[in-house]
């Protein structure tokens, strides 16, 4: 057999949560740390085949691959079919900046009816239905860390996180998911 | 949990997300390198640290990353308001300032709990 290095995914093998509120590692994916002016959002947009969100907390999703809203001219790509970002961002040649970090984040994803108060048990973020609806998004804080959230339905949320502090982001889950159900 | 509201956010969001960026409306004079080494002093290290209301750069960093200015009381850690970087100072001489009596502390509460 040929020496071969194996990727291992980050969190592999760990499962975690309650009857309320299931922990599970997200699949891999690729993503795009993604800046770029107002003039260059349109041609952007255009080349990712979705709208990039102008307005704070919102997120565009289009077949598995989303555009969230980080900043006045901030987003995070994430596509969860693998598809490679970076080639379509070379494609633009409006003013942009563009950085992989398929690598450098890691998503644990929270579903279930107590999903919502497994995460507010660590984050400062006000998940109620109107201020955080389905398809919000936002950097926040994760206890010590971190992250960026979404809500991709109604009981079901992604966490993104740096892949060295997934270990800890996805203990804080499964605890929260757990006193969450009591 | 103290709330803060992020003028690029357009929301209130809690403390844990923001990094205080010291004193705002600083001017870099013009002519930094006529100044004498005293009045170099003055514009680099020297704030006012006053008691009451005060401006200050703060910087949403584990939001939407960005800097913003905030008028806040020194007694009551109150933030009378904010707004975005680059618009002007607002006059804000009408607003009442707190005095130690109007903030409710652990010392001044405890003799009375019952
Ligand atoms: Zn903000």
């Amino acid at each position: 057999m040929a020496d071969q290095a194996l990727r291992k995914a980050p969190l592999a093998g760990r499962h975690g949560g309650s009857a309320g509120a299931r922990v599970t590692p997200a699949a891999a994916a690729t993503r795009l740390s993604l800046r770029a002016g107002e003039d260059a959002i349109g041609t952007l947009s255009l080349a990712f085949g979705l709208e990039l969100p102008r307005r704070p907390k919102t997120s565009a999703s289009v077949s598995g691959r989303h555009a969230l809203w980080l900043g006045p001219d901030e987003w995070l790509l994430i596509d969860e079919n693998g598809t490679d970002l970076m080639g379509i961002a070379s494609g633009v040649s409006a003013l942009h900046s563009a950085t992989d970090v398929s690598h450098r984040n890691t998503a644990i994803l929270v579903s279930g009816p107590d999903a919502a108060g497994a995460i507010a048990s660590a984050c400062p973020l006000d998940l109620g239905n109107t201020i955080f609806p389905v398809g919000a998004a936002a950097r926040t804080v994760l206890g010590k860390i971190e992250i960026v959230l979404f809500r991709s339905g109604e009981e079901d949320y992604r966490v993104e996180c740096w892949r060295s502090f997934s270990p800890y982001a996805f203990g804080l889950l499964a605890e929260g998911a757990e006193d969450a159900g009591l | 949990m103290l709330l803060i509201y992020c003028p690029y956010c357009e929301e209130e969001r809690s403390e844990l997300e923001f990094r205080h960026g010291g004193d705002a409306h600083i001017a870099r004079p013009t002519n930094i390198a006529d100044i004498t080494d005293e009045e170099f002093q003055d514009y680099f290290f020297l704030r006012d640290n006053p008691k009451g209301l005060i401006f200050e750069r703060w910087r949403h960093i584990h939001g939407c990353g960005r800097f913003f200015n905030a008028a806040r009381d020194t007694v009551s850690d109150k933030f009378v308001m904010s707004y975005k970087a680059g618009e002007p100072k607002p006059n804000l001489s009408g607003e009442p300032t707190a005095t130690e009596k109007t903030v409710e502390t652990y010392e001044a509460t405890e003799g009375t709990a019952k």
